[in-house]
């Protein structure tokens, strides 16, 4: 096997490994936010539902935290297995991030398993919610550390590459990179909002199929009021994220909007499909690529014209950015309608329809995810440390690397189909009415 | 003390705190699945799950912890282990996946299936034999430079009898350790048949172990004389190792003080891994990488020092939080209250 089919597996096993990772990892950041956020709603409004809504998501969320868990260590190894000559440079710069992103997991685990086995061993409730609090802290560090690596990835900087050898490295300067602060606020509130989601989808599907317990209404209301909040927030810094863009990473913004040529009151482009380097189809709106990129109708917004043939990311990115910014402000709309609509009780959002769009919200959100990691991740190629070294030059030169991906890929067939089939029996056998009723019966037999 | 030997002793620490902690969890998985093969698994099946599932994730935090780590600290560990360990590392990590995620399914999710308890006593026994390559690599011979680029020679990795002396190691190793641990625990738990099973098998495992361990020391005269040179340097080390090995074995063999044997075991293996770590001194790949020339800059190695202690000052009390919990909690350990979710 040459070079470049060794760079060409690489880059599909990595791609493979991550895109299955954050289907685990996001649920893994969001979930225990809201197990947490049910819990203490449940103590304040002394609500036995949504003490159960927490005590479920918990047992649910067990078994994607180890897909999670188990995914997230080959994507750590992977790094340098496949990427030697990029984590012999960059680990020299950006070792510590990743090192913190180990003890936030560590905190995470350790307090995670101290929940998870106490549930009914402390007399006063509040001492167990307090135990929820570093599992979510835990959680949303990993995630913010992680993201930092990858920030840096984006806008590298903290050291000085003088013939080839890196000097006056600063650990500190390369965590605060300008990347940083739009990327870590997004994907953690990203996956707050898709955690939200999908609970919520969970919430509209067990109404549809019959149980109109209020267990799940009130699961659903709750879900979909933080899914608001979140994709409002979500909404904003992604607009910020577009603003950095253009600031630093001009050439992400240009191929994401397929804008080619420098130029003021730049129009933005929703849709469309390219066909020899035309767009057809598209819709335009004027001024609005200045508005996003710069906050001025009248603003300048460079192109792709700017860059070499061989700096230009692949302009698939624009359908992928099309997909993210679409699911997210749908998701927005969806959510702000059904909880208005709830608060005037409007009975339209408990018709079979909606609460079918409602169904739908999880994994759409979770598709924007994809959709979002894959444009930004592609959005900087060719390089791997943008500007500084490009991604044929950072992969392995082993020879097996095809073999792996196969292996990997019936491993990742393996875990999904099994999270899924185990995920679906656990709540098929023991469904809320089941369980609210085993409980009343174990509280009653303490009594006599 | 310099940067580089405060690094180094950080993560053999750490590489030592996954060896115990994942050799107690490998050779519960193996001797559980052993009895339900020969229909005993009423004996060891609920000490095994009382201790495994708080710990599980936190055990394989410890690896991750160690590779982090190393990467950190000795960032040219990734151009030559990286690009060398491909097929081992990924196939120890595709059987730590099927291993975790499937025990975390058939424990929470469903009672557990006969299948996976199988798998899961055979993955646990594959996943040290492979990891276990990397120190017979470490040792020299079987790497060499093509094009600037490191090579793997298979053939010879696994022609050589000291890959097998280290595999056959990591093996009864696995065993003794998780059996001794096994004992303590089942011993407090009250648990009188699985103490008495778990005590034959500590027993059993103990004498292979020793000769493996001895078996090592003799391939590497040949392998590596320079590593073997320092070995004997040290030999008070592996003396005073072992006869703290002979004190565990007597302990148990009497039926006396189990947690006394098991601290006894746990310093044996620290010294004769200090021991081994020590001799090695200054290679981690012999000849090509000492810690010296792979050493990260000091800004570096200075703030990973400071995250190191920041964060040992919030992980020891969350870790002994956690051993209070469940392993020093009689009702938890007698299994009078489950409380899980």
């Amino acid at each position: 096997m040459g070079n470049e089919e060794a760079v060409f597996f690489s880059r599909v096993l990595t791609e493979l490994t991550l895109s299955f990772h954050i289907i685990y990892a996001t649920i893994g950041v969001g979930i225990p936010l809201m197990i947490m956020i049910a819990q203490w709603v449940g103590i304040r409004k002394n609500d036995e539902h949504y003490i159960l809504l927490a005590r479920r998501w918990a047992r649910g969320f067990v078994i994607t935290v180890a897909v999670g868990v188990v995914t997230g260590t080959a994507i750590g190894l992977q790094l340098s297995l496949l990427w030697p000559n990029f984590m012999e440079l960059a680990g020299n710069v950006i070792a510590l991030p990743l090192f913190m992103e180990t003890f936030a997991f560590f905190f995470e685990a350790i307090f995670l398993g101290i929940y998870l086995y106490t549930w009914d061993r402390f007399e006063n409730q509040k001492k167990h919610l307090l135990l929820l609090i570093p599992v979510a802290i835990g959680a949303s560090f990993s995630a913010v550390f992680i993201t930092i690596v990858n920030a840096f990835m984006n806008a590298p900087q903290g050291f000085d590459l003088v013939n080839g050898e890196l000097i006056n490295i600063n650990p500190i300067l390369a965590m605060f990179n300008p990347a940083m602060p739009t990327k870590v606020a997004h994907v953690v509130v990203t996956a707050y909002m898709t955690s939200a989601f999908v609970l919520a989808s969970i919430a509209a599907f067990r109404l549809l199929k019959g149980s109109n317990h209020v267990y799940h209404k009130k699961a659903l209301f709750l879900t979909l009021k933080l899914g608001l909040i979140f994709s409002i927030a979500a909404a904003i810094i992604g607009d910020f994220s577009g603003k950095y863009l253009a600031e630093y990473q001009p050439e992400k913004l240009a191929a994401a909007e397929w804008h080619f040529e420098t130029e003021e009151n730049a129009s933005l482009i929703m849709y469309g499909i390219l066909e020899d380097g035309e767009v057809k189809y598209a819709i335009e709106i004027p001024y609005a690529l200045s508005v996003l990129a710069h906050g001025d109708p009248f603003a300048e917004v460079i192109g792709l014209d700017q860059f070499s043939e061989d700096e230009i990311p692949p302009l698939y990115i624009h359908y992928l950015f099309d997909l993210m910014v679409s699911i997210g402000m749908g998701l927005t709309f969806l959510s702000g309608l059904y909880v208005f609509a709830t608060w005037r009780r409007w009975s339209f959002v408990q018709t079979k329809w909606f609460r079918w769009l409602l169904v739908a919200g999880g994994p759409l959100a979770m598709l924007a995810i994809e959709a979002g990691w894959w444009m930004a991740e592609v959005g900087r190629q060719p390089w791997i440390l943008r500007g500084i070294m490009r991604t044929e030059d950072a992969a392995t030169t082993s020879g097996q690397v095809d073999i792996m991906l196969v292996l990997f890929a019936g491993l990742y067939l393996i875990l999904g189909v099994g999270s899924v089939v185990v995920l679906r029996r656990m709540f098929r056998k023991n469904p809320v009415e089941q369980e609210i009723e085993d409980r009343r019966k174990e509280q009653e037999g303490d009594f006599s | 003390m310099t940067l580089e030997i405060i690094g180094i002793s950080v993560l053999w620490m750490f590489l030592f705190g996954y060896v115990i902690v994942a050799s107690i969890d490998f050779g519960a998985g193996f001797f559980n699945a052993y009895n339900t093969l020969t229909r005993r698994e009423h004996i060891l099946t609920n000490i095994i799950q009382r201790y495994l599932s708080p710990v599980w994730e936190v055990t394989n935090v410890f690896l991750v912890f160690f590779f982090v780590g190393v990467i950190g600290f000795f960032p040219k560990t990734a151009f030559y282990y990286g690009t060398t360990l491909l097929v081992p590392a990924s196939i120890a990590i595709i059987l730590l996946a099927l291993r975790g995620s499937y025990y975390a399914f058939a424990t929470y999710g469903t009672n557990g299936h006969k299948g996976y308890t199988f798998m899961y006593g055979i993955t646990g026994l594959f996943i040290p034999a492979s990891l276990s390559t990397v120190l017979t690599i470490s040792e020299g011979g079987f790497i060499s430079m093509v094009k600037g680029n490191p090579v793997l020679d298979y053939w010879e990795l696994f022609s050589s009898p000291l890959t097998w002396s280290i595999v056959v190691l990591s093996l009864v190793a696995v065993l003794y350790i998780s059996a001794v641990f096994l004992t303590w625990y089942a011993n407090k738990a009250g648990d009188h048949s699985a103490t008495e099973l778990l005590r034959k098998y500590a027993l059993i495992w103990a004498i292979p172990t020793m000769i493996t361990a001895s078996g090592i020391i003799f391939e590497l005269r040949g392998h590596n004389p320079e590593h073997y040179a320092r070995i004997l340097d040290l030999w008070w080390v592996f003396g005073i190792s072992f006869l703290m090995f002979v004190g565990t074995v007597w302990l148990i063999w009497k039926r006396k003080n189990y947690g006394l044997a098991f601290g006894l075991l746990a310093a044996q293996f620290a010294l004769a891994f200090f021991g081994y770590g020590v001799s090695h001194y200054p290679y981690l790949l012999y000849p090509y990488l000492t810690i010296y020339d792979s050493f990260t800059n000091e800004a570096m190695a200075i703030a990973l020092i400071v995250a190191f202690i920041a964060g040992l000052g919030l992980l020891l009390p969350s870790l002994y939080l956690l051993l209070r919990l469940f392993l020093f909690n009689k009702d938890y350990v007698r299994g009078n209250k489950d409380n899980h979710a």
